[in-house]
């Protein structure tokens, strides 16, 4: 009995109808334990390699984790992935809310779909029940819309995940979104769903998890809830989410404003955490089983519309918000939903429409181009982008296309502050005076993306050690001038982040209990031991980790020509551009100090100086077949 | 005691569900949970908790007179229990709950797990 998993792998050839299960394979969950190590195993074993993202045989693979669905905090979360068709290297996305934990219950850790339905489909998982029905009835509308309406059409108990408009036309951010504002938003997951002709995934489920000491984790699972109380951050951190960073960001110069021309702002009182409760909210919302509900639902009125919507978080506020010059709350939280609706990712859509505003600034992209006249700060422009985009309509085609390919494509030197890493646009943290945290996104796995590495803390305070997210933000921070962060000593540091926020989406629950108000590691060990009967070392659990790392490298190096060291650079404004003003004045990372870090971790890491893993290393994590493959 | 929810406190993240069904089956499924969470979204965006306030409904309703009143709270007397749902149908808060692998319907108990574990303190007894 594989006590915490369901059991199964559910496997749907879209092209042949043809649907399978099979036992959940003993040797993934023995290496690779779940979540993100089943995501990363799978495309590396069974993807065939250099397939194109948006053929029928790319994987869509859905995958949780033992701790996916138990008794204890925040154990919600949905892991995706797939060959992306932003990076066209590894891919993987997560969202919260209450998806996956219902897969697990109708019987499923693993979903693992190929091929492409003949017509708009939607895949209902009924326990047992597997059916692939027409989508006729929802292709071209709206998440919320869709998800409403297939509530309304297959009753509250089911959980949807649905694209909007833009997976459907293959925007290469588009996301996947479910429970009325929860998004797996990055690597353009939603794009591949699209290109299967799958609108949504309805699954309800009413099983149990085998559980290996209920008793135990029913006394351990309280005892987790208890200290999480306890926590400063637990009444400290939970009222504002992850918007309460906002100010803290903008005091240590680190929201990208204007296309990350600048890094502070003077309106942040207008789109922070408290303008959200003050102006917004109408409640918390949370993911499953989780005691910090970052979710917070509300409603949003502006000149040009209003709307019902969760969020906006931080990413959302600087990269819509700061990074596009909105400047209030409600006309953020309004572009939130309509990115929501149309199904794209805010982040990367922030980043490509900052950059087209700025083309036209310059006269690079003209009236003519656009449409229309278009300037940051205006609602109407965003809109009106967001809108073309998921079209792929006029200018929106070229955008739609993600930042780096429309910035080669239109070149004149867009491509200097095309903010984007391997092809997957950057997120809310400017990073040229924050060394480690530049370290991470240009290292990172899919792409610039924050949720493998933030170590923002630390670029700030100097140091290895930096706290919780509650304990920075509760101590303020207010500074006339920042110094240069120091960049010698920051690797440990990353690689301590890089192991260890992953290690999360591992296991299947969400890192913010960790990450945000400071829960120790230690209740996971346990809470393991209870659900699965086996005992593990945190330290173990990382060790996959790295595992995982140096997978996803290989893939990396496998699939994408001429990959290596000079996919790991950020975009040329991050090393020529000293930021004009605010707290980092005057501070740039230096291209011989990005190559400095480099080159130290690669070598922390075992890897050659294009960023190749070596074989010995790839032997020592239990990858020597992977290793046969690049030495043999 | 008298369970009661708290307008507009939960945050639907079912806890409460959890940590029932852990305690009352020992499983892992909110789908054995003696109360109930409704989402009202997109609009207006609200959660309401269902749950029993051993008003007795069911009690009347039961044809086996198989639940009875004990310490403040009902509770179902499986021997006597004829699967016949009358009680299901009758309770007025839709919490006199069933499950497709169980024959017979089951109900709160007044354990107070979920009193206890709720996050955002939306559940409480009133004495």
């Amino acid at each position: 009995m594989l006590y915490g998993y369901a059991g199964t792998t559910l496997r749907i050839n879209l092209s042949n109808e043809n649907i399978k299960k099979e036992p959940l394979n003993e040797k993934w969950v023995e290496e690779y334990i779940g979540g993100r190590g089943f995501v990363s195993k799978i495309l590396y074993d069974e993807l065939a390699p250099k397939t194109d993202p948006f053929s029928e045989e790319n994987l869509f693979v859905i995958a949780m984790g033992p701790l996916s669905g138990c008794f204890l905090p925040a154990s919600g979360k949905t892991h995706f992935g797939t060959k992306s068709p932003a990076t066209g290297g590894y891919g993987d996305s997560n969202m919260g809310g209450h998806f996956g934990v219902t897969m697990k219950y109708a019987g499923y850790d693993v979903l693992i779909i190929n091929g492409k339905a003949k017509e708009p489909s939607y895949i209902c998982i009924d326990d047992g029940k597997i059916e692939i029905r027409s989508a006729e009835k929802y292709w071209g509308k709206g998440s919320f819309a869709v998800e409403k309406a297939m509530k309304q059409d297959l009753g509250e108990e089911f959980q949807i995940l649905t694209i909007g408009p833009a997976g459907e036309k293959l925007v290469k951010y588009a996301c996947i979104s479910h429970d009325f504002g929860r998004q797996a938003g990055r690597i353009g997951i939603g794009a591949v769903l699209g290109s299967k002709n799958i609108k949504a995934i309805a699954v309800k489920g009413t099983g149990s998890i085998p559980i290996f000491d209920a008793e135990g984790l029913l006394k351990k699972g309280k005892e987790t809830y208890d200290a999480i109380r306890k926590k400063p951050g637990f009444k400290g951190w939970t009222p504002e989410g992850t918007a309460g960073i906002t100010n803290w960001c903008n005091d240590v110069g680190a929201i990208p404003t204007r296309n990350f021309q600048k890094s502070s702002i003077e309106y942040a009182d207008q789109i922070n955490g408290k303008a959200i409760l003050d102006r917004l909210k109408i409640t918390d919302k949370g993911c499953f089983a989780c005691p910090i509900p970052c979710g917070k639902y509300g409603f949003a009125k502006t000149k040009l519309g209003e709307a019902f919507v969760e969020g906006p978080e931080y990413e959302t506020i600087a990269m819509i918000g700061s990074n596009c010059e909105l400047k209030s709350i409600e006309e953020i939280a309004y572009a939130n939903y309509v990115c929501d609706e149309l199904g794209v990712d805010t982040c990367s859509a922030g980043v490509v429409i900052s950059w087209a505003l700025e083309c036209y600034e310059k006269g690079i992209l003209t009236k003519e181009d656009i449409g229309r006249e278009i300037s940051f700060g205006d609602l109407d422009s965003i809109l009106y982008l967001l809108n073309e985009i998921s079209a792929r309509r006029g200018i929106g085609d070229l955008l739609a296309e993600g930042v780096r390919i429309a910035s080669q494509r239109l070149g004149q030197g867009s491509e200097k502050f095309a903010i984007h890493c391997k092809g997957l646009e950057w997120t809310g943290y400017e990073s040229r005076n924050a060394p480690g945290m530049m370290l991470g996104y240009i290292t990172a796995d899919i792409g610039a993306h924050h949720g493998r590495c933030w170590v923002l803390g630390n670029d700030v305070a100097g140091s290895a050690e930096a706290g919780s997210v509650h304990d920075l933000i509760s101590g303020g921070r207010k500074t006339n001038r920042l110094p240069k962060a120091k960049v010698d000593g920051v690797i440990p540091v990353v690689l301590h982040s890089q192991h260890t926020r992953p290690a999360f989406d591992i296991l299947g629950t969400c890192r913010l209990q960790y990450m945000e108000i400071g829960l120790e590691v230690d209740y996971y060990e346990e809470l393991f031991y209870c659900i699965t009967g086996r005992k593990i070392k945190w330290e173990d659990i990382i060790n996959v980790s790295e595992k995982v790392w140096n997978l996803n490298r290989c893939f990396n190096f496998r699939e994408i020509d001429g990959f290596g060291r000079s996919y790991d650079y950020p975009p040329a404004r991050f090393y020529e551009d000293p930021i004009p003003d605010g707290p980092n004045e005057g501070h740039l990372l230096k291209l011989e100090e990005i190559d400095l870090l480099l080159n130290q971790f690669y070598q922390a890491r075992g890897w050659d100086r294009n960023g190749m893993p070596q074989k010995a290393k790839l032997i020592d994590l239990g990858l020597g077949n992977v290793a046969e493959e690049f030495y043999s | 005691m008298v369970l009661e929810y708290k307008e507009s406190a939960c945050s639907g993240c079912r806890a409460c569900q959890l940590v029932c069904a852990l305690s009352n089956f020992k499983e892992i499924n909110p789908a054995k949970a003696a109360l109930a969470i409704e989402g009202q979204f997109p609009s207006p965006g609200k959660y309401t908790v269902h749950v029993c306030n051993q008003c007795g409904a069911c009690a009347e309703a039961c044809p086996a007179e198989a639940i009875y009143l004990d310490e403040g709270r009902y509770l179902i007397d499986y021997e006597k229990c004829i699967s016949c749902m009358s009680c299901v149908d009758a309770c007025p808060n839709k919490v006199m709950m069933t499950h497709k692998n169980l024959d017979m319907p089951f109900k709160c108990n007044n354990c107070g797990q979920c009193v206890a574990i709720c996050p955002r303190d939306a559940l409480t007894f009133r004495e």
